[in-house]
């Protein structure tokens, strides 16, 4: 289904239906998490994917036009990077660990079965992803709400200059003056 | 090896070359920010299905249950999507200043206006 | 769209209900899926809609786009206000245990509701911003 979805976006040259079917692939990709026990990175990846991201591609399509110029060639240079590129991955995936087994190296790890087994003792909560994030790599999410803050510094940076008409009249920005 | 467990891990590499081929030749720049956001997601999927172990359950204690997935890739993603939307947003702010400066978003037009 | 009656009914019945929905996102992310970044995200949603329905006017007269810049600035400086109270009180950097003297487990609780509170303000001031940015660039359709 999501190579489906992501194959649709390949063709499709109308770019409102383009955020649309970008918003479904968030979604379906937060149903996959779900199947794979992974509740707090669903919740997010639809709040964020299928929420946020879809709100900020149309406000950009309706500042920017909304028809993709038609390409008639296929691009043949690209296609061969693309192959070449994924036949070496799947290549190199032949050396993985078989799917969801419970003896991996990754489950072993010390520092795994340390958060598993010390989280209730030391933080008294029942969520691990909430108690790892939080307090036992706290510092990655304090790096993180940075790079969020800096985000919207470039986004005032760029955006909040009064806009100019190529007659040389102007326009509000973002406070509205 | 697990034949199943391959192809799960093969469809993601489907879906990454996707995002990949869409980054590099389509010529609207949108339409290159949707390929980028195939592709990040696409590595989100790889790392949380490498995280799961069948039979168990999502990682919240709980005094049902024993076995629990790796919480470990659950916080790894967690900080990757959020500084996915960030770039996204700069990506298309960037797009909309392209497009008041030269007029279109197309990269040939913009590469002949250039010269 | 303010002259439709029915998305106007509509969002001032749901306009409480989804901040209800992002505290309680917040606060029960120590018992279930949620957290900060979640209850931010949901926070902004809530104001996105209020915005779309009544004006972009009536939503800056609300919250003006100082305020969510300065809610932006104000959760990276809680985080790491957290932080200097750890080693003020003698520990590491952003080591909980230091923050109540008598109890670990308690000095645990409250650095991540503190911590969790600074990263939904600034997700919230963020997305706020973005769309106020994206929103307010006027454009004829070309």
């Amino acid at each position: 289904m999501l190579v489906i979805t992501a194959l649709i976006v390949v063709r499709l040259e109308n770019l409102f239906t383009v955020a649309m079917v970008t918003g479904i692939y968030s979604l379906l990709s937060a149903v996959f998490f779900t199947l794979m026990d992974a509740v707090d990175v669903a919740f997010t990846e639809a709040a964020v994917g299928a929420g946020v991201s879809t709100v900020l591609m149309l406000g950009t399509l309706s500042l920017v036009g909304h028809q993709q110029k038609k390409r008639k060639t296929v691009q043949w240079f690209p296609l061969t990077i693309v192959t070449i590129t994924g036949l070496l991955l799947m290549y190199g995936t032949l050396d993985i660990p078989p799917f969801g087994e419970g003896g991996n190296p990754i489950h072993g790890h010390v520092t795994t079965v340390h958060y598993l087994e010390e989280s209730s003792h030391e933080t008294g909560m029942p969520n691990v992803v909430t108690s790892v994030l939080a307090s036992y790599r706290g510092y990655d999410t304090m790096g993180e709400t940075t790079v969020v803050f800096t985000a919207m510094v470039g986004i005032l940076l760029l955006m909040s200059g009064k806009k100019r008409k190529p007659s040389g009249d102007v326009e509000g920005g973002p406070s509205g003056r | 090896m697990n034949a199943m467990g391959l192809l799960n891990y093969w469809f993601v590499i489907v879906l990454m070359m996707i995002g990949f081929y869409v980054l590099i030749a389509q010529g609207n720049l949108v339409k290159k920010i949707v390929g980028l956001n195939i592709f990040q997601t696409s590595v989100f999927v790889f790392y949380i299905s490498m995280g799961k172990i069948t039979g168990a359950t999502a990682p919240i204690l709980d005094s049902d249950w024993s076995v629990y997935s790796n919480p470990l890739p659950h916080v790894l993603i967690l900080t990757a999507i959020v500084v996915g939307v960030a770039t996204s947003a700069l990506g298309l702010s960037l797009t909309v200043r392209i497009h008041e400066a030269y007029g279109s978003v197309e990269e040939d037009e913009i590469n002949e206006m250039d010269e | 769209m303010e002259d439709n009656v029915i998305l106007r009914v509509a969002t001032k019945i749901l306009t409480p209900y989804i901040f209800l929905f992002a505290l309680y996102v917040q606060f029960h992310g120590d018992y279930g899926p949620g957290g900060g970044f979640q209850a931010g995200v949901i926070f902004a949603a809530g104001f996105v809609l209020y915005a779309l329905i009544y004006g972009l006017e009536t939503a800056r007269r609300v919250l003006p786009l100082k305020f969510a810049a300065l809610c932006g600035a104000l959760g990276v400086l809680i985080y790491g206000g957290v932080g200097i109270t750890t080693m003020m009180k003698g520990g590491e950097f952003l080591n909980y245990n230091y923050l109540d003297s008598h109890n670990a487990e308690h000095g645990q609780h409250l650095g991540i509701l503190l911590v969790e509170l600074g990263v939904l303000t600034t997700v919230f001031g963020v997305m706020v911003v973005i769309f106020y940015s994206f929103a307010g660039r006027r454009d004829i359709q070309s």
